[in-house]
């Protein structure tokens, strides 16, 4: 235990995250809020995406199944239920982890460019099933009352509160990427990205690690889907499906540094604001993801370890500090 | 003297292809049996049965009396088998120390973090690669990813070790090097089974010998009996001369 009370990269990642994500709460404005509560959903998105992606070296590109889900899952409690948001978020959670674990032992047989597709499949089945669910709004998706907000001290209140929630969460993610980073358990995914038959042999059970490491990565996303419908106060399975945000995701783990912890934080809060700016910019708004694209294609080849990943290797003293 | 590993009429098949062909031995405590062969023999893939990587189709194989057979590699560890590849297989962007760690952390010892990186930090000064500690795995040279997958397989604290051609591709003095921690591996009460191509090496090491061909197993005895085994000769050796040489050398 005193190994992490010491750990200098534990304290500066939870305390990047916690400064920048208070900074809202200290100036009351609903805008820093807004333009904050994007850049956690998306710090936590890209963390709990790194377990798979950076730490077992499995691309997928359906880890916004689990936002998505999470989403409806939460939503449908909390708007036709009339659950809090607490519970409801967790029930969602706890659904989607279940969801991941069966779905990992299968598809996580898959390699590579295989597995990459699989989850891809995956993304739109579980659209196409809920776009023709009617019992949750099949195409047109659920909307909540307004008076469900009541029960938050009103909308403005709900608004803050989902946003104290969201910040919990990303705190609970990035410690989780930290924990799992430096656990045994952590050591054995990074054999496993490296040479998965090699792992095997020296002693992993990979296909058990695989499976976990796929769960945990689904905890937080499903929390934040509930969190930004409740928010939204509509859900439809355009937004909650979205394959472009789970491609997004991957381009933040690579901008900041796969497999590091402060990467996907550093990439996530970066990409976000450079998002921001070219949505809001006449001459760049319908090329936002054009630019994605070739921002991606560019860091895997001149800076394959992102941000954190070259200054771990060009200065070894800041390893230390930067996990 | 007990029996540690015993290869029970095992067969594996590809397809049409037969890599091994009814084979039985047995392995005894403390000793060093050379596994040789011509190229496609079907040795790394006798290898591949007893580790759990492939499942006989035909055969058991009991390790300290207990069927391992088509058991996953990862529980065949726990148990106290581990094996280094002919081709190396570092984990490129871990460090030296981070690769052996994984050896000890996911061995028959099951150790934690912190005990798995002592027993790595002794591992590595056994086989000489303490001061790479801190290196990445995939900038060592040949020799050292050599010793790196000895350390790292050592690192499980096996009974038996299967080594795969770990004598391939080094230079006159790192071989010496890697013979002299193969004998000290034996001191330390560690059976070997080893499959090496160097023949001088083989029979210099081994207590006993197996001769595979087509993947069946032709000769089996002291290194003096195998040389001079005729089968031996024709399938393997070619040249009695030279096999003879070879056993001279020897005494």
């Amino acid at each position: 235990m005193m190994r992490y009370v010491r750990d200098p990269a534990l304290w500066l990642t939870t305390l990047v995250v916690l400064v920048a994500g208070v900074w809202p709460l200290i100036t009351r404005s609903a805008t820093t809020r807004e333009d904050m509560f994007l850049i956690l959903m998306f710090v936590t998105l890209a963390s709990s995406l790194n377990i798979v992606l950076g730490y077992t070296g499995y691309v997928n590109f359906g880890h916004i199944v689990f936002f998505g889900l999470g989403g409806y899952i939460g939503f449908y409690l909390i708007a036709e239920k009339g659950w809090h948001v607490i519970p409801a978020a967790l029930a969602a959670s706890l659904g989607v982890v279940l969801f991941a674990a069966i779905l990992g032992g299968i598809i996580l047989r898959l390699r590579g460019a295989y597995f990459a597709l699989a989850t891809i499949g995956v993304n739109e089945a579980v659209r196409s099933f809920i776009v023709n669910w009617d019992a949750v709004g099949g195409a047109v998706g659920m909307e909540m009352n307004f008076s469900r907000y009541q029960d938050y001290g009103g909308p403005m209140n709900a608004l803050w509160f989902a946003y104290i929630l969201l910040l919990i969460v990303t705190l609970a993610s990035v410690l989780l990427s930290y924990f799992v980073r430096t656990s045994k358990f952590g050591l054995g995914l990074l054999a496993i990205r490296e040479d998965e038959d090699a792992a095997l042999v020296l002693g992993i059970p990979a296909p058990k690690a695989k499976t976990i490491a796929f769960a945990l990565s689904a905890i937080f996303p499903a929390i934040v889907g509930t969190l930004f419908f409740f928010k939204n106060g509509n859900i439809e399975p355009g937004d909650a499906f979205r394959l472009h945000m789970s491609v997004e995701g991957i381009v933040m783990i690579m901008l900041g540094g796969y497999g590091t912890v402060m990467g996907p934080v550093v990439g996530a809060a970066t990409y976000e604001r450079l998002r921001g700016f070219l949505l809001t910019s006449p001459l760049f708004k319908n090329l936002q993801l054009a630019f994605a694209g070739v921002l991606l294609l560019l860091i895997i080849i001149f800076v394959p370890s992102g941000v954190v990943g070259w200054l771990r290797n060009r200065f070894p003293k800041v390893r230390r500090i930067l996990a | 003297m007990s029996v540690i590993l015993e290869v029970d009429h095992v067969t594996k098949r590809f397809g049409g292809l037969v890599a091994v062909n009814n084979v039985s031995f047995q392995l005894y405590e403390g000793e060093i049996l050379g596994l040789i062969g011509p190229n496609g023999a079907g040795k790394t893939t006798l290898f591949n049965c007893i580790n759990g990587v492939y499942t006989p189709e035909e055969g058991r194989i009991l390790f300290k009396g207990q069927d391992i057979t088509g058991l996953p590699p990862y529980k065949v560890v726990r148990m106290g088998i581990a094996r280094t590849h002919q081709v190396v297989r570092p984990l490129n962007e871990l460090s030296v120390l981070e690769n052996v760690v994984v050896g000890a952390c996911y061995g028959r010892e099951n150790l934690s973090l912190e005990e798995g990186r002592r027993t790595a930090e002794e591992v590595l000064e056994f086989v000489g690669l303490a001061d790479k500690r801190n290196v990445l795995a995939g900038k060592l040279n040949v020799a050292e990813k050599k010793r790196l997958e000895m350390a790292r397989a050592l690192a499980a604290r096996p009974y038996l070790l299967l080594l795969d051609e770990v004598l391939a591709g080094l230079n006159p003095t790192e071989v010496a090097r890697m013979l002299h921690v193969v004998r000290k591996i034996r001191e330390e009460g560690v059976t070997i089974l080893m499959i090496e191509h160097l023949m001088h090496a083989v029979m210099n090491l081994s207590d006993r010998i197996i001769v595979l061909d087509y993947g069946s197993k032709i000769a089996e005895g002291t290194p003096k009996e195998v040389a001079n085994n005729p089968k031996v000769i024709e399938a393997y050796l070619g040249d009695p001369d030279l096999a003879l040489s070879l056993v001279e050398e020897r005494t």
